[in-house]
């Protein structure tokens, strides 16, 4: 009976809190689709990985391997300076290596000159050095890289399948004499279309296959501690958010203690009151990200120091976009649990489609146009362009643009909203 | 409109406020004076607070008007004249009591030198000189109660206004908080306070206003309240000997309690109406046994004005 009693108190006290129902059933649900819709589009095999092609050998066998990137269906290759159409000079390294840094695309392949006269086979003449291909990449996104490597391998040996054959024949020859004028005629007859299918045989990619290297174009001095930057961004921005509604919310308690009334009746009035606690919460979140990115700098190498400018340019205004958006959470709530439920819900989703939990640049391009709705894409774009992509202050331009405006949205809508607390 | 210092220092005239379906205030005014104590009564729901609210410009007023010292005020127009103190302790916990005052004071348009000495006098006043360094979250009840208060006077406001002043505190604190207000009027601050505390109101206040439905019902002195009132100021009880004949019905002016054994009535004269009221009782039957005469006490007034029913 008494375990009844406790049971019938719990069940009415949820059925009656909207808030606790959805935090309970709501949340889990919204949070499995987003994140079932992030990477099911991840695995999606239409998906194609963005590439830049640089031709410098400008042989045959470089322009079939061209050509058969171009035909793979899971790469989207661009070859021509011109975004759109194909038009335009062709990409050199320079160029290519621009649009790597940029961000347009994650990988740019440069098939260097000597790739076609090389071959595929190790040579075991150590003053041969075999021209390798450079896929120069944005290790932020460690897949494309590694498809693209693969699809090179692929294109390499079905693109141009005599090459290597008469390549194999030489090997043979010079390790085992040359053939029979039997063998030679049967040879002949095969490359003319005329023998039997060779059957395919598994190759070290190591020692037969296209010699491929890797180059981080973005940060080459820095190694992978720049990715620390991103996380420092991601949970950064997500936490900021947190913080600023949670010390919003002081904007309830007063209400609920009645210092509101006579805080809007004193000088300050409620546009006096707003400006303060944005100020504060500005102030909070410029704290809270120094401190966030200092304890990066100092324990896991993330390069602040060297990047103060932009990093106080992106920082201010994600500060003030946070801050204006704490205030829209909590003017637009009615109490203290309804702020933080619906402060979990908002964050947490704004945070995960946004990039704060998972990168942006490893989603879908749907998504990551989706997730430009988001406040956290665009402080986070500054953030990475600040850091990963060490662009000129004036090139974060629109995100500083957007988190302004936000700014502006933010305030004049709970502006609006705290209409309510004043003259009735 | 300029101030007018010679003017009276509250003026409210035919207040009316409505809230959708509710008329909070149906044509009421009130009047305060230079260093008087006014308790403004009425069951919960009446229009103290709505009144309390436009006076402080917290509610635009439908039709009315509200005058301090001679200028007519809209809700927007600042009030420098006027001191709120909320029912709610309305102060920041984690602060001092002084932190508290210096902030309050800023925002009420203290500064400088003028801030330090009104700091100083309202913990004075308040009673927390000694704890002025402390978190407030650890002050009792009744010193939270005073630092409210003192919170809002620290623009020297020539006019406050208390919504339940005393609630939830100790009687102790509630003297203290008693003569802090006495101390106010004798400075020629006009105070207007709501309780529920009828006997404090009828110790402590100079006028008394009684506000029901958005209307004031009755307002003057005590004196005058109880001379107005339908009792006509006395009840004579009668406890009989033996219960009421059930056969005798109670004639019009008499009251008989449940058991039948106590008879009251109100007396307009305290020795002929009295001997007329034991000689209906004994000529239908009944035997006084013991008799007491009181006077119409505040309580009397207010349900007479205001009804016995529930207002919730």
């Amino acid at each position: 009976m008494i375990l009844l009693t406790f049971l019938r108190i719990h069940w009415i006290g949820m059925k009656r809190d909207r808030v606790v129902q959805a935090l309970t059933f709501l949340l889990p649900i919204m949070f499995f689709s987003i994140f079932a819709t992030v990477f099911s589009n991840q695995a999606d095999p239409t998906r194609k990985v963005r590439v830049a092609v640089v031709d410098e050998d400008q042989t045959a066998y470089s322009q079939q391997l061209m050509k058969a990137l171009m035909a793979e269906g899971s790469l989207d290759v661009r070859v021509t300076a011109a975004k759109e159409g194909g038009n335009g000079a062709m990409l050199d390294r320079a160029a290519a290596e621009a649009l790597v840094r940029d961000g347009d695309v994650p990988v740019a392949v440069v098939l260097p000159k000597g790739i076609g006269t090389a071959g595929m086979f190790p040579t075991s003449d150590p003053s041969q050095v075999r021209p390798k291909v450079l896929l120069l990449a944005d290790v932020s996104d460690p897949v494309a890289p590694q498809v693209v490597s693969g699809m090179l391998q692929k294109v390499a040996f079905t693109a141009a399948p005599q090459t290597m054959a008469v390549e194999g024949m030489t090997m043979f020859e010079k390790y085992t004499g040359p053939m029979t004028e039997a063998q030679r005629q049967m040879i002949d007859a095969w490359k003319r279309g005329e023998g039997p299918t060779i059957p395919s045989g598994s190759t070290s990619e190591s020692a037969v296959g296209l010699p491929v290297e890797v180059v981080n174009v973005m940060q080459p001095d820095q190694g992978d501690t720049s990715m620390v930057s991103f996380y420092a961004a991601g949970i950064g921005v997500m936490f900021l958010l947190f913080s600023c509604s949670g010390a919003g919310g002081t904007l309830l308690d007063e209400e609920e203690s009645g210092t509101l009334d006579r805080l809007i009746g004193s000088r300050a009035g409620m546009g006096g009151v707003l400006f303060g606690k944005w100020v504060f919460l500005m102030l909070m979140g410029i704290s809270q990200l120094t401190v966030m990115f200092s304890w990066g700098q100092l324990v896991f190498g993330l390069p602040l120091t060297s990047h103060l400018p932009g990093f106080v340019v992106v920082t201010l205004f994600t500060a003030a976009a946070a801050a204006s958006f704490g205030l829209v959470l909590a003017t637009v709530s009615r109490s203290r649990a309804q702020l933080s439920g619906l402060s979990t819900i908002v964050i947490l989703a704004m945070s995960a489609v946004g990039g704060s939990m998972f990168p942006r640049f490893l989603m879908s391009d749907t998504m990551q146009q989706f997730g430009l709705i988001t406040f956290n894409a665009w402080a986070l774009d500054g953030y990475l362009k600040v850091f990963w992509r060490e662009v000129p202050l004036w090139e974060l331009w629109p995100q500083v643009a957007v988190l302004a405006g936000l700014t502006g949205v933010f305030l004049t809508t709970s502006r609006w909203l705290a209409r309510r607390w004043e003259t009735t | 409109m300029t101030t007018d210092q010679h003017a009276v220092p509250l003026l409210v005239r035919d207040a009316r406020k409505r809230f959708g379906d509710v008329e909070a205030l149906a044509g009421a005014s009130i009047e305060v004076r230079r260093g008087e104590l006014v308790g403004l009564l009425g069951p919960n729901g009446a229009g103290k607070t709505t009144m309390i609210r436009a006076i402080a410009g917290r509610v635009a007023l439908d039709s009315g008007s509200i005058q301090l010292f001679g200028r007519t005020v809209t809700a927007r127009d600042p009030r420098r004249e006027i001191g709120v103190v909320p029912q709610e302790l309305a102060i920041y916990g984690l602060l001092t009591a002084r932190e508290n005052l210096e902030a309050f004071g800023v925002l009420y348009g203290v500064r400088g030198a003028d801030l330090r000495v009104r700091v100083d006098w309202a913990l004075e006043w308040s009673d927390l000189k000694d704890r002025a360094q402390e978190s407030v979250k650890r002050f009792s009840g009744g010193m939270k109660r005073r630092l409210n208060i003192a919170i809002g006077l620290m623009h020297s406001p020539a006019i406050v206004l208390l919504d339940e002043p005393t609630v939830g505190v100790d009687p102790q604190s509630r003297e203290r908080i008693y003569e802090m207000l006495a101390s106010l009027q004798a400075s020629g601050v006009g105070v207007v306070l709501t309780t529920h505390h009828l006997e404090e109101a009828e110790r402590r206040c100079e006028r008394i206003v009684i506000i029901d439905h958005g209307r004031i019902v009755a307002a003057g002195t005590l004196g005058e309240l109880l001379a107005a009132a339908r009792s006509g100021g006395r009840t004579l009880t009668m406890v009989l000997d033996v219960p009421w004949p059930a056969a005798a019905d109670v004639p019009d002016g008499f009251s008989l309690s449940a058991d039948r054994l106590t008879v009251t009535a109100a007396v307009e004269d305290g020795g002929r109406d009295v001997a007329a009221r034991i000689d209906t009782v004994t000529r239908l039957g009944a035997r006084v046994q013991d008799l007491s005469l009181a006077g119409a006490s505040l309580q009397d007034v207010f349900i007479g004005l205001t009804g016995r029913e529930l207002r919730e």
